[in-house]
């Protein structure tokens, strides 16, 4: 035999490897560590303690950003499941036509647009409808993240029914269901994994979003990430590291069913 | 076994279908009639393109046809769905529904069709014992073999009683064996449910072992309707003589044509009787058909004369490839025996004997 050539070893990998977990998360542990700091800065050590949770636990703009975040993310991911979940039937279920791949590339644009251009062009729309209608509540997030959410909820359905065999749709028209019927009886819970995907990914990035809803929201409408973003103009404390610590753990806690639910059934 | 009255469940009239549209257009299915007997095993064979299973699929209605009619015991089913038509299809990849059960998928049919509970309970119990499967019956689909999977989609397309059941090459993705058990396994289904069996196949050995009639296609065009032994024996065309079996075709000169008979003087000089094909039109030459195995080689003259230039050992029996003198190819084939060889070697000059009723008359 030969020697042991594999081209899963080569030289330096391993360094270049170690590098990247570092940089990428070198950062996020420091973030973590001083979250649990006595002392009220960022940069020096002063014992272990809990109290910057309990004090982001009773800051009521915190507690009122975070349930609005939830609110928006909550109502924006089905909103935008919904669509993506619609558009995805419509361009898997037909043929190939001219204008098909136009219609990708429109319902995954807010992938494309720069985020600035998005919220700016957002900011002068609702101006324009605020002026007319008077109207000024949290609807306006809410449609701004319903918009930017569609894609990514539209991915993971859209690749759901590409994988889905055509065959089993026409066995079911072929036992005598109506299109509706074989909709409900095998597409819908076939697809189900895929929707729940949809879901979860366009929370999580509905949760996140920064310059779409800096632009978009009018005064009292901070959502968790707006407000962080406030106070840090205003100097950090650990308070910002614990909210930040338990942020990362919802998006972990989310991320993680995302991938056993887009898993299962496979 | 229950008589067969000569009622057409399915009447195919001037069906066209054409794909694409302008150069590009492609017509899957050529102006085809054909009727279908009610009760028996009808089988549409042809290589893949031929436009069998675009056939099958206006009959299905998957697609809608181009042009023409599909009667189903007299009535035009062709602009119906396919879920208000009472024909099932067993797919060539099963399509069982992966997220229910075996019981479930027989049932669904049924459920579709609104019966009540207790009526589909009995009606998959007896599915399940028709195909025995009862063992299996809460399984997951995705939990039993290919040969298991094979028998749900059979009960789950019989379950409902269809008028007609349609199956697409079903058989094509089990292994020999299993493929041999399940051709027998087919044939009694359809002789115990007294159902219509359209069944698809590019497989020449399946049609012939399976079939009450054979229809062979070729180019969306039905060349020729028959028993298993009129395609066999009795071919109407090149095509259909080629694509099943092995044959020799020769070229002989054709005088006293009636009645379904003529003589036929072949390039070595002699005449021989031949049966003709069904559509033949006189003329002068024409294509004669023989069979390997209804003609024999001797050391003496025969009808035909040559050398022998081949000879292929099959354990069964023995292929003897000949070069005629005309410059023709011809091969015999030989049952084998024990005790000896075949009794000639390469070189042998040859004469060979056409049997009686041995040759046909070709039409094209």
């Amino acid at each position: 035999m030969a020697s042991n050539f594999s081209i899963k070893h080569q030289p330096g990998f391993t360094a270049i490897a170690a590098t990247c977990f570092i940089v990428l998360y070198l950062p996020i542990f420091v973030l973590v560590i001083y979250a649990f700091n006595a002392a009220s800065s960022t940069s020096e050590w002063g014992g272990f303690s809990l109290k910057w949770f309990q004090s982001a636990y009773q800051n009521t703009q915190v507690i009122d950003a975070t349930l609005r975040s939830f609110q928006i993310g909550a109502i924006a991911a089905v909103l935008s499941t919904i669509f993506a979940t619609m558009a995805a039937l419509a361009t898997t279920r037909t043929a190939s036509y001219p204008g098909l791949t136009f219609k990708y590339a429109a319902i995954n644009q807010p992938l494309m647009v720069p985020e600035i251009v998005t919220g700016v062009a957002l900011l002068i729309f609702f101006s324009r409808i605020k002026i007319f209608t008077g109207y000024s509540g949290i609807g306006y997030l809410v449609a701004a993240h319903t918009a930017f959410c569609i894609p990514f909820a539209y991915l993971p359905i859209r690749a759901r029914l590409e994988n889905m065999d055509l065959t089993l749709e026409r066995a079911a028209a072929d036992l005598y269901a109506t299109p509706w019927k074989t909709f409900r009886r095998i597409t819908l819970p076939l697809l189900w994994p895929g929707i729940l995907a949809g879901l979860m990914l366009a929370f999580v990035i509905s949760l996140d979003d920064v310059v779409i809803t800096e632009f978009v929201k009018s005064g009292g409408q901070d959502t968790l990430p707006t407000y962080m973003l406030g106070q840090i103009r205003r100097g950090i404390t650990p308070e910002i590291n614990a909210i930040s610590t338990a942020f990362l753990l919802l998006s972990v806690a989310i991320v993680t069913l995302f991938f056993f639910v887009s898993r299962k059934r496979d | 076994m229950p008589d067969k009255p000569d009622r057409n469940a399915i009447e195919v009239v001037d069906v066209s279908k054409i794909f694409g549209s302008g150069e590009g257009q492609v017509a899957a299915l050529d102006k085809v009639s054909v009727s279908i007997r009610e009760n028996e095993f009808f089988t549409l064979l042809g290589p893949s393109g031929c436009g069998k299973t675009t056939l099958l699929r206006l009959i299905a209605g998957f697609d809608f046809p181009t042009a023409g009619g599909i009667l189903l015991y007299g009535q035009d089913i062709a602009p119906l769905p396919p879920f208000k038509r009472p024909v099932n299809t067993v797919f060539q990849s099963y399509a069982l529904f992966p997220h229910m059960t075996v019981a479930d998928n027989i049932g669904f049919g049924l459920e579709m069709l609104g019966k009540p509970k207790a009526e589909i309970k009995a009606r998959v119990a007896e599915m399940l014992k028709l195909v025995k499967m009862e063992a299996l019956a809460g399984r997951r689909t995705g939990q039993i073999s290919g040969g298991q999977q094979q028998r749900v989609a059979l009960a789950r397309a019989l379950a409902p009683q269809p008028k007609v059941l349609l199956l697409d090459e079903p058989l094509s993705a089990l292994d020999y064996k299993l493929r041999k058990e399940m051709q027998i396994e087919l044939k009694r289904l359809q002789h115990e449910t007294g159902i219509t069996f359209i069944f698809v196949t590019h497989d020449q050995e399946e049609a012939l072992t399976m079939s009450d009639r054979i229809a062979v296609m070729s180019s969306g065009k039905i060349l020729q309707v028959g028993s298993p032994w009129d395609i066999y024996d009795k071919p109407a065309e090149r095509f259909v003589a080629d694509f099943i079996g092995e044959t020799n075709f020769l070229t002989a000169a054709i005088s006293g044509a009636g009645s379904g008979k003529a003589r036929a003087t072949l390039k070595s000089g002699t005449t021989i009787e031949a049966t003709v094909a069904e559509g033949f039109q006189p003329k002068d030459n024409a294509t004669v058909v023989v069979r390997p195995e209804h003609a024999k080689l001797t050391k003496d003259k025969g009808d035909l004369s040559g050398t022998v230039e081949n000879i292929v050992y099959f354990g069964t029996d023995t292929h003897i490839h000949v070069h005629l003198d005309s410059g023709e190819a011809f091969t015999v084939r030989q049952q084998n025996t024990r005790s000896a060889g075949c009794g000639f070697e390469r070189g042998d000059k040859v004469g060979i004997m056409i049997g009686n009723d041995a040759a046909q008359v070709l039409r094209d």
